[in-house]
């Protein structure tokens, strides 16, 4: 009977071939924790989609609404309160596996050829997740989300030419409001989600296309490798039982709280800081001068941050020792100084406020 | 000539195939540019709001009130003078505060200070806080926009 609707799938659903293309798929044996990364990051943008079309079940995106209907969900739907808090919860350590995947394949230069494409979709999948991030940050519309959103907004308006233009688009206005709000709904849970599983199906192709990159030069060789199904399997899933372990202790120990109502009339709460992923940027705005080069001081630091962004994106075309397959330090060091000054600006933003 | 013509033929029919995609293609995306930018509004251009009673503002103290769609800060010095600025900060749009620790107005977003007079005296603000005209009338505080 079994057999007899196998063969029935396998007729119309070619199950066979799928089975035989994992049986004989091969990854690379690596003990290193780093291959990890990109896998956590999927599981956890499932989670997000999960709990994500759970919160849309009560969520209402209109100034004054919206506050009141997470903190319903908080307090009056059954399990809303971990659905939410899973949610806040599993959006940050997506962002920081997202992150960690972004630089231990820079570290281990995995965007060498034939990668570049697979690198260039990841870069693309880090910024919708930043957008997930800062659009999803004002949904509960509360007060540190509202100055985050006018902070963040401001930044983009601050871009030479175009800024003022995208800024009004944005936000849906001239000032973050109700306007603001639906607009970032509108990108939060159709736009964003739409242009992430686009990349991510690219993205996941070129990974099977290419395979798993292997660590670069003879340091290591020969590379075993072993089956991807069950071996590879299985210890990913081994993975992300463990996040899933951290990700419900977090959500049930240390609960996300909602905070106050956002109130367009109140002056900025001392102390405001934005979401740990953007802080880096924040402190560095505080130490630029007013005026620098001619141009205003924010101006200089966000031409700065885009050249870094852009260096970072092109990184497969301009680092052509590790295209040869030769080792280059140039650009370690240069991944080096950058993840150091963003972890000391983030550090100095929590231990020296002011 | 015949292959000639064919050519030629070939390359009007692409041509023209372009422009019609190309226009097909403007033509979807033009509304949707247009729909997703905010429609004009009539500027809420408050020239003047009632801000409240002036036991409000105590001398050595400031706040923040409603003007129009915006928020400003109202201050009383020490000594019962009121003076009224708008309170978006100059640097990144957030709203200031006034601090009698300081004397100063300040910004809690990225530590930008203004002296009473809506200077900019430290941290990144490029440009002075902008300046309203405020007065008693009866016993209520009117801001107002300088003419």
């Amino acid at each position: 009977m079994t057999a007899a609707i196998g063969a029935w799938l396998d007729d119309r659903l070619r199950v066979r071939a799928v089975r035989d293309f994992l049986a004989h798929k091969l990854v690379p044996v690596e003990r290193s924790i780093w291959y990890y990364f990109g896998g956590v990051s999927l599981f956890l943008f499932g989670v997000q989609v999960a709990t994500g079309i759970l919160l849309l079940l009560y969520y209402r995106p209109a100034p004054d609404s919206a506050f009141e209907s997470v903190r319903f969900i908080m307090g009056h739907v059954r399990f809303g309160w971990l659905v939410r808090s899973v949610h806040a919860w599993a959006a940050n350590l997506m962002i920081a596996g997202v992150f960690t995947h972004f630089f231990s394949v820079f570290f281990l230069k995995a965007y060498r050829p034939p990668r570049e494409v697979t690198w260039l979709t990841g870069c693309g999948l880090l910024g919708c997740t930043l957008a997930f991030g800062f659009s999803g940050y004002l949904l509960p519309w509360n007060q540190l989300a509202f100055f985050a959103t006018k902070v963040g907004t401001d930044i983009v308006g601050e871009v030479p030419v175009v800024g003022p233009a995208l800024r009004f688009v944005l936000r849906g206005g001239e000032n973050v409001g109700g306007a603001t709000l639906t607009r970032f709904f509108g990108f939060h849970v159709a736009l964003l989600p739409l242009a992430t599983t686009l990349l991510l199906l690219v993205h996941l192709a070129l990974v099977q296309l290419h395979g798993m990159s292997e660590p670069q030069g003879g340091r290591r060789r020969p590379v075993r490798h072993m089956p991807f199904y069950p071996h590879f399997v299985l210890r990913e899933a081994l993975v992300w039982l463990a996040v899933l372990g951290v990700l419900v202790v977090l959500a049930t120990f240390f609960p996300w709280e909602l905070g106050e109502k956002a109130d367009p009339f109140a002056s900025a709460p001392s102390g405001i800081r934005p979401e740990w992923y953007f802080t880096f940027m924040s402190q560095t705005f505080k130490y630029v001068p007013a005026r620098l080069f001619g141009l205003e001081g924010e101006q200089v630091a966000i031409l700065g941050f885009a050249a870094i962004f852009a260096l970072l994106v092109l990184v497969p075309f301009l680092d052509r020792r590790a295209a040869r397959g030769e080792p280059s330090p140039l650009v370690t060091a240069g991944g080096v100084l950058l993840l150091g000054f963003m972890v000391v600006m983030t550090l100095l933003a929590y231990l020296k406020p002011y | 000539m015949a292959n000639e013509d064919g050519l030629s033929r070939r390359r009007l029919i692409n041509w023209l195939l372009s422009l019609g995609s190309g226009s097909l293609l403007g033509v979807l995306l033009y509304p949707i540019i247009r729909y997703v930018t905010p429609a004009d509004q009539p500027e809420a251009a408050v020239g003047t709001a009632v801000v409240g009673p002036l036991r409000d503002f105590p001398p050595g103290s400031g706040k923040v009130v409603r003007f129009g769609d915006r928020p400003a800060i109202v201050v009383r010095l020490t000594g019962g003078e009121l003076r009224a600025f708008s309170a978006v900060c100059t640097h990144l749009g957030c709203t200031v505060q006034y601090r009698k620790d300081l004397e100063l107005i300040w910004c809690p977003c990225h530590n930008g200070r203004f002296d009473l007079t809506g200077r900019n005296v430290a941290g990144p603000p490029p440009r002075p806080l902008e300046a309203f005209e405020v007065a008693v009338r009866g016993d209520q505080v009117v801001v107002s926009r300088r003419a």
